[in-house]
């Protein structure tokens, strides 16, 4: 606010001397001017008539000469001022235009605005800064869900970009550093309704200083990051960054769990998809047979260490095997050509990862590959979003796409952290239980991927079941599950995890009794999401839930019901 | 030496000299209290107030707001006098001059401590 009273007040000082300066000699001229009155008799004019003839004069000119007609000097006076008042007016008027379109001046009115809105938050939001591929898939994921999102960009192109979007929420941006405190103070890094940072910018510095800046000001928040090397994750985790995403490492552990156990990988798929993403199908990566990795980037190598912890024999083709430090027997070349393709034994290899930096020699390979060799299984690393297209013509049987692997795991930690707590838990088990608990799956979701969805027992999402726990009655699970409408019926859903004062349990029995504080991870149609609503909220769906009584609403009918009873 | 502060500090000490000079007289009689000297005082008062805007200083603001004061009591007395002279046609009675005159004085007070702020600043500023 501050800001712009003082461009204001800064640019309009000569504006404003110059116009009442040009005023008052005008009002000054007149009065000393001799005059006549009507009968001829001399006049001259007084400080209120003058003012009040120069004021009109100066903005609308035709009024006529009051109270007594001009003497010819007067009148020169007049023409004199006249176009001395005109042109400081339209320097005035001019510099208030200036000012206006001032890029300066227009910035410091967004940012006011964008301040202001920010105070007047009343809702939990998340502070996501960086608003690249990686943050415009994140910020569309979690609208999506009815989160609300503050982004910060320091590219003024890219906050235009959001207004743009369509986006189910709206999303107040920022054009400013969020390496800069001040600007992540602006954008409501101190609010008490601020839940979470994500720092999602290019350069690992910036979101170094994010995390620092949230840890310091806003210790009891969310901190996600991204970071692109092990020197600066290792530094975020030192102070205590919640979560640090790395994309390629994320990307090489789900690889690893498809090669290991396929059922849980595509549970993890489905679980974590967006709302009304088709269902995948499951992959089978070759286990038996060679592997080849192009390009021993961080990408390439987070998967070579993965694959050889698999014990599968894998070749890497590089162009600078001795600047990314590549294993011993590297082939040296881009792997798009035909000849290190197939000097690094294409015809007999199973699986080729694509993993170069640059999409159109990571496609090149791809096909080159796939003529010598048809039956490969084929991992891409796509870089740029604009690329989508091509991509999927080309029919890897694997995109690996950086900016939505983050986008993606960032929105499943901000939106159902149970998942990830559920999904840990479930890579102790073997693939016969996640094929298990995926027929479960299939037999209420169409062809869409299930909601996931977090219940707490508690007075704001539970308040029936909470009341009624408190009151002594005892609830099962399973009465949670039926149907409020109709007893009998189950609702499509699965409890995947219950997390009890610590304990966890995944798939939890029907018959476990809750207690207050329960929290519990729910998979399912997205119906079944609203009905349970029904039964955790209304005291009178959940006594029909719990008893099969449906019970007298009004005060009345209690009444008489009393009177039936006795 | 700084040009803004010499217009500065002109501007300030002549809207006190001239508002000073219209007070200056009997408090009742018309003869003393000359219309063009209110109109130069509330003149340079306006740019003297002007010439404040935008100083985000405490001193500035504290500056601002004297001459905010005397412009206020200046054209509160140029309104008694238009309507003396034109709109209720009493003319300049004694009655009437006496309360121009006394919120033209109002006015300097709130003049004399602009110019003492500035004399502060610059004492303190020691340059």
């Amino acid at each position: 606010m501050d800001n712009i009273f003082f461009l204001i007040f800064r640019r309009m000082r000569w504006p404003l001397i110059t116009l009442v300066s040009a005023y008052s000699i005008a009002v000054l001229g007149l009065v000393l001017i001799p005059g006549q009155d009507a009968a001829g008799e001399p006049w001259r004019m007084d400080f209120f008539h003058a003012f009040y003839f120069v004021s009109f004069m100066s903005t609308t000119i035709g009024f006529g000469e009051i109270p007594y007609e001009f003497t010819e000097g007067q009148r020169l006076w007049v023409t004199f001022s006249l176009y001395m008042t005109v042109v400081v007016w339209v320097y005035a008027i001019g510099n208030i235009l200036a000012l206006v379109q001032d890029h300066t001046f227009q910035h410091a009115v967004n940012e006011l605005f964008f301040a202001r809105r920010i105070r007047r938050q009343r809702e939990p939001f998340y502070l996501v800064c960086g608003y690249g591929q990686t943050g415009t898939a994140l910020v569309q994921a979690l609208t999506d869900r009815d989160q609300n999102v503050v982004a910060v960009d320091i590219d003024a192109q890219r906050v235009n970009m959001l207004k743009l979007q369509n986006l189910r929420q709206y999303v107040p941006a920022l054009h400013g550093d969020a390496a800069r405190p001040v600007h992540l103070l602006e954008a409501g890094l101190k609010h008490r309704k601020c839940k979470g940072v994500v720092a999602l910018t290019n350069v690992n510095e910036v979101n170094l200083k994010i995390a620092i800046a949230a840890k310091l000001l806003h210790p009891d928040i969310k901190v996600i990051c991204r970071a692109d090397s092990h020197d600066v994750e290792d530094n975020m985790a030192s102070f205590g960054t919640d979560h640090i995403v790395d994309p390629y490492d994320k990307f090489a552990r789900h690889l690893s769990t498809a090669l290991q156990n396929p059922g849980l990988h595509l549970l993890h798929e489905w679980l974590t998809g967006m709302r009304h993403q088709k269902l995948e199908d499951p992959i089978y990566p070759p286990l038996d047979g060679g592997w080849i990795v192009c390009g021993f980037g961080r990408f390439g190598g987070a998967i070579y260490h993965r694959l050889l912890d698999e014990n599968i024999e894998t070749v890497v083709i590089e162009a600078e095997p001795e600047e990314t430090g590549a294993p011993e027997g590297t082939v040296k070349g881009r792997g798009t050509e035909a000849v290190t393709l197939e000097e690094a034994g294409i015809r007999t290899a199973a699986g080729l990862v694509a993993g170069t930096r640059n999409d159109a020699n990571n496609l090149s390979i791809i096909m080159t590959a796939r003529q010598l060799n048809s039956d490969l299984f084929v991992i891409a690393r796509q870089n740029h979003l604009d690329n989508t297209e091509i991509f999927n013509a080309v029919n890897a049987d694997i995109v690996m796409h950086p900016s939505s692997v983050i986008a993606n795991r960032i929105r499943v930690l901000l939106g159902t952290p149970l998942l990830y707590e559920f999904m840990s838990l479930a890579l102790y088990e073997d693939d016969q239980w996640a094929c298990e608990l995926i027929s479960r799956i299939i037999a209420f979701v169409q062809d869409e991927v299930p909601e996931v969805w977090e219940v707490e027992i508690n007075e704001e999402q539970a308040l029936a079941v909470t009341e009624a726990l408190e009151a002594g009655n005892a609830i099962e699970l399973g009465d949670l599950l039926r149907d409020h409408r109709e007893r009998d019926q189950i609702l499509p859903c699965i409890p995947l995890l219950k997390l009890s004062k610590g304990t966890r349990v995944t798939l939890p029995a029907d018959d476990c009794r809750l207690k207050v504080g329960d929290k519990l991870l729910m998979c399912g149609r997205l119906s079944a999401r609203d009905r349970m609503e029904w039964t955790l909220q209304n005291d009178n769906a959940l006594c029909y839930v719990l008893t099969g009584q449906v019970r007298a609403q009004g005060w009345v009918w209690r009444l008489f019901r009393r009177d039936e009873t006795r | 030496m700084n040009p803004e502060k010499v217009a500065f500090g002109f501007f300030i000490v002549l809207a006190l000299t001239l508002n000073f000079g219209f007070f200056l007289g009997e408090l009742d009689n018309p003869d003393h209290h000359h219309v063009y000297e209110l109109f130069a005082a509330v003149v340079v008062n306006v740019i003297a107030t002007i010439l404040k805007f935008g100083d985000r200083t405490q001193m500035g603001a504290v500056l601002l707001a004297t001459s905010l004061v005397a412009v206020l009591q200046l054209f509160a007395a140029a309104l008694v006098w238009g309507v003396a002279e034109h709109i209720s046609g009493t003319g300049l009675t004694p009655a009437i001059t006496s309360s121009i005159v006394s919120l033209s004085g109002g006015a300097m007070l709130a003049n004399v401590v602009s110019v003492v702020l500035l004399v502060i600043e610059t004492v303190m500023l020691r340059r």
